[in-house]
């Protein structure tokens, strides 16, 4: 036993809306409810290994149609341009936009990027039981938790630009399957971070340095 | 103590347990489904790639520019490079699988930009949208997957209903790709290309006339180029006449069927046609085929142009196409080599009494031996001046009554037509002959001896005036004197003048006595036997009184 105790060691288990405080017996396997308020009780997240990578593979294989489609069909006398989301990055860095380049490149294609890699370690290292950088490995799973909305930025672009640009021929804004994907994409990515249980970071052998 | 608090704590409440942790692997593999069907789709719909090849990429961009049929987009530019010699531009386009019959081999590609020409403005959209590739395609059935793009959008697409024909013109005129073809003024086609003839000796056109217009082509419809103005001062005044103010600008060809009886079933899709130059010429009756005749002209030619017309019997025959100078070394003389085109079915019925009659003589129809019957019966060419004012000479071929025999060869090609020098240049000769009559008249001795005989005649004045006139003066000075005697001798009181008057009574009353006498007689005839009877009656003379009346004494 080390010497900052661990719920699970002393047997007991608790409610994440009430509250309340069980004991534990042998029914780990079991489905267990909470005596006082009802809502379920587990002593870790069940399944976390299964349900983030499950969600983060999705993720991921909708993140390359999200990238390959076009999002966005910007249609201005005729003029009829279809962009990618690497594409419109590129021409918003060439139009003379590069702190809007910036931007979009951060929210539409860094940040997802980073959740699969940030998710990935985590999920790797939690399985392997590692010990390694517990707590910048629970920082990192914060900052995903935090900014892992913030990459709808560009579902909402479109859906703002395809509401508001309609003046028929003159100019008109279009979205295109892609922008779907992305979507997708983000929301899978924030349920896998949402399913994923940072006290796995914690659980393994104990390191000296900790 | 804490176990004691263990104790304590509730047990949580069992549930059974949901094994469903597996479902949510449904979710990767839906979107690996979903990623898989994406990447299906688009490999099925993939049509095959071609490379189009233009002059320049000008308003083409990689994955923007659409390849559209009939407005529908069948393809889209996926890369442009140019070719490895830098002469032109390789185009890649992906085609869609539903249009992989575009990838043919009689398929035409071309881009569509905005054109304003003078007949008119195309393609207006793609002056905001930028260009596309515009296709055509044909029947052909073999593939192929490199193309020649167009410069310029084809005039006729596939499938169009309607008829072309080709046109031989001596040149382009002012014709362009797109001129429009007018039947009565109505636009009915245009013309689809032009070409030189292989021998470099005119142009032929492709004009595509639409249905159902098309049917207004028979084997005598004349075409003509409707290019320009055409202004004609007639008596009834200035007109303008043109078929369309584009094709004033732009150009056109009008079409139209000649007058008279004619055959109106229309003709086959690829018939061809003379393109006249203008109305004028392509409705009058053909021409037939062009025969070249020669002349020779000793005189001077100025005023003679090429063009100027040939006429026979004061028909237009033909024209002049050449005048060139000879030299005769033996007279030392330029005679002047006229070459001329005629039409011999000008004439009409006359070439062809003329041909039959040349057929029963045994002669070739050729119009060699015609002439050289014509010849014969004194047929000359001459030099004639058509305009007084400038001085504009044609060429006519007429028959002079007492024209001089020449040797006429109807072998000789090209055929030569014995001339006449023309009537003002007889007239010339005669007015040359006259003067120099003229100047052989001796003015200058003339002259002296009419100056001799005028101091001749200066003396004989002299001479005059010193003797014979004080003379005259004299003589005139008497026949005075003269004429006053006269007059007093003829004056009312001079004794001639009383005696006249006596004579004049006395004989008065002797013709008085005469009569009384002639009575009496008449009376009494007797009396010239007898004598006077009893009555008182003057005294009867004895002899006649018809003898001597007046002298009678009373």
């Amino acid at each position: 036993m080390s010497a900052l105790p661990r719920a699970d060691e002393l047997g007991l288990i608790g409610c994440h809306v009430c509250g309340q405080v069980c004991s534990l017996g042998s029914e780990d396997a079991e489905a267990l409810a909470c005596p006082r308020c009802g809502s379920a009780m587990h002593r870790r997240k069940p399944a976390v290994y299964a349900r983030c990578w499950a969600l983060l593979i999705a993720a991921f294989l909708m993140y390359i149609p999200a990238n390959v489609l076009p999002i966005m069909r910007t249609a201005s006398l005729g003029d009829i341009d279809d962009n990618t989301i690497l594409s419109g990055v590129v021409e918003l860095w060439v139009k003379g936009s590069p702190g809007l380049a910036v931007i979009v490149f951060c929210a539409s294609i860094m940040v997802p990027m980073l959740k699969f890699l940030a998710l990935g370690t985590l999920l790797i290292s939690c399985q392997r039981g590692s010990n390694w950088a517990r707590r910048q490995r629970a920082q990192l799973y914060r900052l995903v938790e935090l900014i892992g909305y913030w990459s709808m930025l560009d579902v909402f672009v479109v859906a703002l630009l395809t509401a508001l640009v309609r003046f028929g021929y003159f100019s008109l804004v279009e979205p295109l399957p892609g922008v779907v994907f992305f979507g997708l994409t983000v929301v899978l990515t924030m349920f896998a971070s949402m399913c994923f249980d940072p006290r796995l970071i914690w659980d393994g052998k104990e390191d000296s340095d900790d | 103590m804490t176990d004691k608090q263990a104790d304590n704590l509730p047990r949580p409440v069992l549930r059974k347990r949901r094994n469903s942790a597996w479902l949510i692997w449904l979710v990767p593999v839906l979107a690996a489904i979903v990623g898989i069907s994406l990447v299906v789709n688009a490999w099925l719909q993939a049509g095959p790639g071609i490379t189009i090849s233009f002059q320049t990429a000008q308003g083409l961009a990689e994955g923007k520019t659409p390849v559209k049929y009939k407005d529908v987009v069948i393809g889209m530019v996926s890369k442009i490079r140019l070719s490895a010699d830098r002469s032109h531009v390789l185009v890649k386009v992906n085609l869609e699988k539903s249009a992989s019959s575009f990838a043919t081999s009689d398929t035409r590609y071309w881009v569509v930009r905005p054109r304003i020409g003078l007949g008119g403005v195309s393609g207006v959209d793609t002056l905001f949208s930028g260009a596309y590739i515009g296709a055509d395609t044909g029947d052909s059935q073999t593939e192929q997957y490199d193309f020649k793009g167009l410069e310029t959008p084809p005039a006729v697409t596939h499938g169009e209903p309607g008829k072309s024909f080709t046109l031989h013109a001596d040149d382009l005129g002012s014709l362009d790709i797109g001129s429009s073809v007018y039947f009565r003024r109505i636009q009915v086609g245009r013309v689809v290309s032009y070409q030189l003839d292989k021998d470099g000796k005119g142009v032929t056109f492709a004009v595509f006339i639409d249905s159902p217009n098309d049917r207004y082509v028979n084997s005598s419809t004349r075409f003509w180029n409707a290019s320009g103005v055409d202004v004609s001062l007639g008596a009834d005044g200035l007109k303008l006449n043109t078929q369309s103010l584009a094709t004033v600008l732009a150009g056109g060809v009008a079409f139209q069927d000649p007058t008279g009886p004619h055959d109106t079933t229309p003709v086959a899709d690829g018939t061809s046609f003379q393109l006249f130059a203008d109305q004028t010429t392509a409705m009058a009756p053909p021409d037939g085929p062009p025969s070249y005749i020669r002349m020779r002209f000793d005189q001077s030619l100025r005023g003679l142009a090429v063009g100027a017309p040939v006429e026979f019997l004061g028909m237009n025959f033909g024209k002049v196409v050449s005048i060139r100078m000879d030299y005769d070394e033996k007279a030392h003389r330029f005679p002047f080599i006229v070459g001329a085109v005629v039409y011999p079915e000008r004439l009409g019925q006359a070439h062809d009494k003329l041909v039959a009659l040349a057929k029963q003589r045994g002669d070739n129809a050729d119009l060699s031996h015609m002439v050289g019957t014509l010849v014969d019966h004194g047929l000359r060419a001459q030099a004639r001046t058509g305009n007084l004012l400038t001085g504009q000479l044609y060429i006519a071929m007429d028959f002079l009554p007492n024209a001089p025999k020449t040797n006429y060869n109807p072998d000789a090609r090209p055929l030569e037509i014995p001339t006449a020098p023309g009537s003002f240049d007889k007239l010339q000769e005669q007015m040359a002959d006259i003067v120099g009559k003229l100047d052989k008249i001796p003015f200058d001795q003339i002259g002296n001896h009419l100056n001799d005989s005028l101091a001749n005649l200066d003396a004989t004045l002299k001479q005059v005036n010193g003797q014979t006139l004080p003379s005259l003066n004299d003589t005139l000075h008497d026949a005075r004197k003269t004429l006053g005697a006269a007059n007093d001798t003829f004056s009312a009181d001079s004794p001639l003048q009383k005696n006249l008057g006596n004579s004049m009574q006395e004989l008065q009353r002797t013709m008085r006595s005469l009569r009384v006498l002639t009575d009496y007689l008449g009376v009494h005839p007797e009396a010239l036997l007898r004598g006077r009877q009893a009555d008182p009656a003057p005294a009867a003379p004895k002899q006649p009184p018809a003898a001597q009346p007046n002298r009678s004494q009373p």
